[in-house]
């Protein structure tokens, strides 16, 4: 048994496996599968200040090993979130979540995250400045570096809890990213977002997705993911949390090999509800046979090259 | 609540009609369905190709085996197809509400093209609880027809083909009126424009399967929400895919 515990700022996690975004509902969904509480910790889905209803169906297509999503971050608010969402999940879970945060404009995250941060079960939030799916919503916080720095800036000033800020790749230099975020205060980096993708009926030429373009996930994206937490993490000192097409044990581990100090699996909770429980164990295993006793002997394995 | 996995072995599998295909799955997992309606979502196999599971339709089941019939539409159907007997498949069972309001006098199941197949076990349910059930399925064509011989067998059935190459040409809703088929209750599942004819024509007194692109099929990522009249929105996977007539919203 190697120990995979690990601690970031607002998590003390005993195993680096977090179901991403978007992908695990507010968690007790997943509970009729297996006992949620084998998570290291796991991020909510993404909330705003207000209900939204996300976008028009279909906002589901498939690629090669992956699919591509335009959900258009549907949720309850911040209220129900807290009131209702949250109530139903803390029987079934003890350690602390990462409350995803989305908005259009800044004084959304600050609102948002002034209210949720207060919340006991949550461990630290994430801004989501990088969804593809809403329009005005988010991306142009993720695309641009100064805007970037100013919503983690403002929501810093008023959160009780660590702040971490999710990267989009659908950027050219996402260590300018990287930077900009944590020089605004960030305490943490979670990376990567989906990837801008679409898809067309052959007979009609109209985009399968009713939002025409969606996020692409899945295994498909797992390299570009490991290629952009290699580069983000030699240049900045705070925490990154790695994901982007993670489907098994040993995914994860390279995954901390190329520097994440944690793990989010998304897609794969979708064609696997019992995906994480089955990657904490692989890890595990693949730790023992390899002879290394702490994960952290791995993170960052690969910065000498 | 009954979502669970379990590997299913497939123990029979024969050609219907031109591409549509019903298969017979074994294993324990088909003791978690409750309710004709509910769904089981199979991954075709274990490579990331296709990446996600395929929800589908059951015809019949016990409690250790699952009837399903599909036709080829694409990449994933078309690798379930060519599976044989005694190949294993993953399977989630027991998915969304199903229908669970079965008390009526006189009740009338319509099935249009591969919505016919759930309505099959819902019929037997029925006329096993005393109702007195009438069935009307819809096809494009003769050659499409399938499952005519089992539904006579439990009810009085009706066929509608858009050609007129069997029975009421037109729709299910031509077949209702042409028969002057009497119901209090409507149960029916098919393509989207179907159900909204039928949700326009009878407001009041159906439940309504409905079809969606899911993500994962219980819950977890929002691909499959509809905006109802009673909820901010529901998802077919979950609190559907069986919707009450007077909560449906007609998109046009």
């Amino acid at each position: 048994m190697a120990n995979l515990r690990v601690k970031l700022p607002g998590l003390d996690m005993k195993n680096p496996v977090i179901p991403a975004s978007g992908t695990f509902g507010f968690g007790y969904e997943f509970a009729k599968f297996y006992d949620i509480n084998l998570l290291g910790s796991m991020m909510l889905k993404g909330t705003t200040l207000e209900p939204r209803y996300g976008n028009p169906l279909p906002r589901i297509a498939e690629g090669p090993s992956g699919m591509l999503n335009a959900i258009g971050l549907q949720n309850p608010g911040v209220d129900a979130v807290m009131n209702e969402e949250l109530e139903k999940l803390r029987p079934l879970y003890t350690d602390k979540v990462i409350a995803n945060i989305g908005g259009s404009a800044i004084d959304d995250y600050v609102e948002t995250a002034k209210r949720l941060s207060t919340h006991d079960m949550v461990g630290a939030l994430e801004l989501n400045i990088s969804c593809p799916n809403v329009h005005c919503g988010g991306i142009q916080f993720g695309t641009n570096p100064q805007m970037a720095a100013e919503v983690t800036r403002a929501v810093k000033a008023v959160s009780q809890k660590p702040v971490y800020v999710k990267l989009s790749p659908n950027v050219t230099d996402i260590v300018e990213m990287a930077l900009a975020v944590e020089e605004a205060g960030a305490d943490g980096i979670t990376m990567i977002n989906t990837l801008v993708g679409m898809r067309f009926d052959l007979k009609t030429g109209r985009p399968i997705i009713a939002n025409k373009t969606g996020g692409y996930s899945g295994p498909a994206i797992f390299p570009v993911a490991l290629r952009m937490v290699y580069q983000v993490t030699q240049a900045v000192s705070i925490p990154v949390i790695g994901m982007g097409g993670i489907a098994s044990g040993r995914d994860a581990i390279e995954m901390m090999i190329a520097g994440a100090s944690a793990v989010a699996v998304g897609c794969q909770n979708l064609v696997d509800p019992y995906a994480c429980p089955k990657i904490i164990q692989e890890m595990n295993d693949i730790l023992d046979e390899m002879g290394i006793e702490d994960i952290h002997d791995i993170i960052g394995k690969s910065r000498q090259y | 609540m009954g979502n669970y996995q379990g590997m299913m072995t497939i123990v029979s599998r024969k050609e219907l009609v031109k591409d549509v295909y019903e298969m017979v799955l074994e294993g324990d997992a088909a003791s978690f369905i409750q309710a004709p309606g509910q769904f089981i979502n199979i991954k075709i196999n274990d490579s990331l190709q296709p990446y996600l599971r395929r929800p589908m339709s059951i015809c019949d089941y016990d409690q250790h085996h699952i009837k399903m019939i599909f036709k080829v539409v694409g990449e994933g159907t078309k690798i379930l197809s060519e599976k044989k007997i005694g190949d294993q498949l993953d399977c989630l069972t027991g998915l969304g509400n199903g229908f669970v309001d079965l008390e009526c006098q006189k009740a009338v199941v319509i099935g249009g093209g591969l919505g016919v197949p759930p309505m099959y076990k819902l019929a037997k349910d029925l006329v096993e609880k005393g109702v007195k059930v009438t069935a009307v399925l819809g096809f494009n064509s003769q050659n499409d027809v399938f499952y005519k011989e089992e539904f006579e067998k439990l009810c009085p059935t009706y066929i509608a083909t858009m050609d007129g190459s069997l029975g009421t040409k037109g729709t299910v809703l031509d077949a209702l009126k042409e028969n002057q088929i009497e119901f209090d209750k409507y149960y029916t599942c098919g393509p989207e424009k179907m159900l909204d004819a039928l949700v326009m024509a009878y407001p009041h007194n159906g439940y309504l399967s409905f079809e969606a692109r899911m993500g994962c099929g219980f819950g977890a990522c929002m691909g499959c929400s509809c905006q109802v009249k009673t909820k901010p929105y529901k998802r077919i996977c979950v609190e559907g895919p069986v919707l009450h007539s007077s909560e449906v919203i007609v998109n046009g």
